[in-house]
């Protein structure tokens, strides 16, 4: 183990590491944006909404991330789409995970009881209203970990960024990798920063969790 | 009394291939105390839940106040219509349903509030007395987990008589309950019984029904096989099916 | 610089090799990756913590971190230890271990999660301990694992793709192989993306098939 090495270099990483979060970060809104309009299209009854909703989760879910994020970056332009790498690579996590997000999301809304539903329509309260007051609020303490799972995965799984070069975690260590021929120092220091900042984020998710657990 | 508040003609309902409503017909006038009897899979449910529409109707007609319940009107329109019945429709469940979320008198506040009837100083002044009403003045700001099954019953029967129904459904409503909170929710509903309420009981509870109500229909497969008030029904029952059935019943 | 579909044609051949080596990669990662899982999942089970710490923290460091830092490890760590593997085998060792993580986590919480009254019965009956575990205890598993198991082998399907970045001649890489002759990027995105949704769609049925068949046991 070349410490030496690692003591000399650890800042790039630390660097590369902030460019992960941000990455990962608005990646993980834009995902929970698209994957909360899809789940409530893919539940609507008009099947314009809910067609289009069930093609998004089906197209994205079923195909790989990186071909996903190729055809965003370098299919793009052709199309009239000039997206910088770290836009790119947003947006390709982004679109990416909301598919993800909208089977978590759809998954909570449906698991919420019947009767709920049916006791607020009962009082005379319209179907958006009803959602929107006594269904999601019960659904979104369903959905804190399993999105949280959702979005450690995106943590992780943003690391496919660096093959359109944002300089994020992984390339660092591809490019030291090449450069001082070793792998496994270069693979523990960018371990560790995944790590903590999954632990990192693990910890919020529960601490929300426990949050919205306490209100009732 | 002139026109009944709610009229049942010729209903028929299916569930795919099972027909489950036979053609049922019936008249509620204004204060009148109903009671479905009946067993397990007789319809009675079904028939509570066509009224407001939690079940929609294969065939006849329901009308409550003056007004056809299941028109046929396009999706919006029948949304609109419904949700202006229901506002005057009461509904209370066997599992009480009571938003889990919302604090007893978050509960009972919400339609009228969400709806504009009132404002929140109002709602919360109307809610404090039905919870009165109902005996938990001293129990607003629990949550449902916090409350007895007897309790979120009673809440819930708050939270309907919030829109100021001019009718109340009860639903087998406490069937779900331990056998010493029973009495606790009887006591309610006896109380708006009594203050001219109309009301439509679906119940096992026999003795509350003869107790409580002014007319019994005793339902079996999708049909109304006897009818009549409670003196009548359950002590001289005309039919055999009435009478095995009670007679099962009240040897248990 | 419009679409131009018609072009796919002429690089069918290379996307149908790169499609039989998405597919070779695919089984023997999955097949590698249940064996391993179940081997991690005896040995976190075992009562000597000599064996289970240093698989538990195995475990650890390779569910926190991303699949394509895994994948340098294997790929540039086996050539520095003088291991010249081609990149395939690296591939597949790469993604083997990945899944046996996750599969063993999957694993050991149902062989944990089986009634203990049973294997106590099975235990009461003179089986030895393996024989309790082989009787009792797997076939009830098998069935509890099967659908969390098949979503793990439908992500490895997807996350084969990854390895086209050491140079894996599989479905990805062949993609952009024909896209550096032909400079059309978008349709052979598009195309190779197809491919992965019709595979994708197969294997959910056979998944589908797997969990029908196991449920019997439940």
């Amino acid at each position: 183990m070349d410490f030496a090495l690692i003591g000399r270099i650890w800042p790039f990483f630390a660097e590369a590491a902030w460019v992960t979060i941000e990455v990962s970060m608005l990646a993980i809104i834009l995902g929970l944006i698209l994957g909360f309009a899809a789940a409530l299209a893919s539940l609507s009854r008009n099947v314009l909404l809910r067609w289009p909703a069930r093609a998004y989760v089906s197209v994205f879910r079923g195909t790989p991330a990186l071909i996903q994020l190729f055809l965003l970056y370098f299919g793009g332009p052709q199309i009239g789409i000039n997206l910088g790498p770290f836009e790119a690579g947003v947006i390709g996590l982004g679109i990416n995970i909301g598919a993800y997000m909208c089977e978590t999301i759809r998954g909570a809304i449906l698991s919420v009881d019947k009767g709920q539903t049916e006791a607020g329509r009962c009082l005379g309260l319209g179907q958006a209203q009803v959602m929107r007051r006594v269904i999601l609020p019960q659904a979104a303490r369903m959905m804190v970990r399993p999105l949280g799972v959702n979005a450690i995965a995106l943590i992780k799984g943003s690391a496919i960024v660096s093959t359109i070069s944002v300089l994020e975690l992984s390339y660092t260590a591809h490019r030291y990798i090449s450069s001082t021929y070793k792998p496994f120092e270069m693979f523990i220091l960018a371990s560790i920063f995944y790590l903590a900042i999954v632990t990192v984020f693990s910890f919020g998710v529960k601490k929300i969790d426990e949050r919205v657990a306490l209100e009732s | 009394m002139n026109e009944p508040i709610v009229k049942i003609r010729g209903l028929k309902k299916n569930f795919g291939s099972l027909q489950v409503l036979k053609g049922i017909d019936m008249d509620i006038d204004q204060g009148q105390i109903f009671a479905l009897i009946g067993a397990s899979g007789s319809g009675k449910s079904t028939l509570l839940r066509t009224i407001n529409q939690l079940e929609e109707v294969t065939e006849g007609e329901i009308w409550f106040d003056g007004e056809l319940v299941n028109q046929k009107l396009p999706h919006r329109q029948r949304e609109a219509h419904l949700n202006r019945l229901r506002q005057n429709i009461g509904m209370v469940f066997q599992h009480f349903n009571l938003f889990p979320h919302l604090t007893a008198i978050e509960n009972v506040t919400m339609a009228p509030l969400m709806l504009g009837r009132v404002n929140k100083a109002e709602a919360i002044e109307q809610a404090k007395k039905l919870l009165d009403k109902v005996g938990l003045s001293d129990r607003g700001d629990y949550y449902p987990s916090k409350l007895s099954g007897g309790q979120k019953q009673r809440v819930a029967i708050a939270r309907s008589l919030a829109m100021n129904p001019k009718l109340m459904l009860f639903d087998e409503v406490t069937s779900a309950l331990d056998p010493e909170l029973v009495g606790e929710v009887n006591r309610v509903m006896k109380a708006l019984a009594e203050e001219d309420m109309t009301m439509i009981i679906v119940t096992h509870d026999l003795r509350f029904a003869e107790d409580v109500s002014d007319h019994v229909i005793f339902m079996a497969d999708g049909l109304v096989v006897e009818e009549g008030p409670p003196s009548l029904v359950f002590r001289a029952p005309q039919e055999d099916r009435t009478k095995s059935f009670l007679q099962q019943v009240f040897n248990d | 610089m419009g679409l131009d579909f018609s072009i796919l044609p002429a690089y069918a051949d290379i996307l149908w090799q790169g499609t039989l080596w998405t597919i070779a990669l695919t089984v023997l990662s999955m097949v590698f990756s249940l064996a391993g899982g179940v081997v991690f999942a005896v040995l976190q089970l075992s009562r000597h913590a000599i064996i289970r710490w240093p698989v538990a923290g195995f475990a650890w460091l390779f569910m926190g971190t991303p699949l394509l830092l895994q994948l340098f490890l294997i790929y540039f760590g086996l050539v520095q230890i003088g291991l010249d593997l081609n990149a395939f085998v690296a591939g597949v060792i790469a993604l083997s271990l990945h899944f046996a993580v996750y599969n063993s986590e999957i694993i050991r919480s149902a062989i944990v999660a089986v009634d203990k009254g049973q294997y106590e019965a099975a235990r009461s009956l003179g089986l030895s301990q393996f024989q309790a575990m082989r009787k009792a205890i797997v076939p009830q598993a098998v069935a509890n694992v099967t659908p969390a198991l098949g979503n793990m082998m439908i992500a490895l399907l997807k996350e084969s793709a990854l390895v086209s970045v050491i140079g894996v001649m599989e479905l990805t890489l062949s993609a952009q192989r024909a896209i550096s002759d032909s400079f059309r990027p978008f349709e052979f995105y598009i195309a190779a993306g197809a491919i992965y949704y019709v595979l994708n769609l197969g294997l959910e049925q056979a998944v589908r098939v797997a969990e029908r068949r196991s449920a019997q046991y439940r």
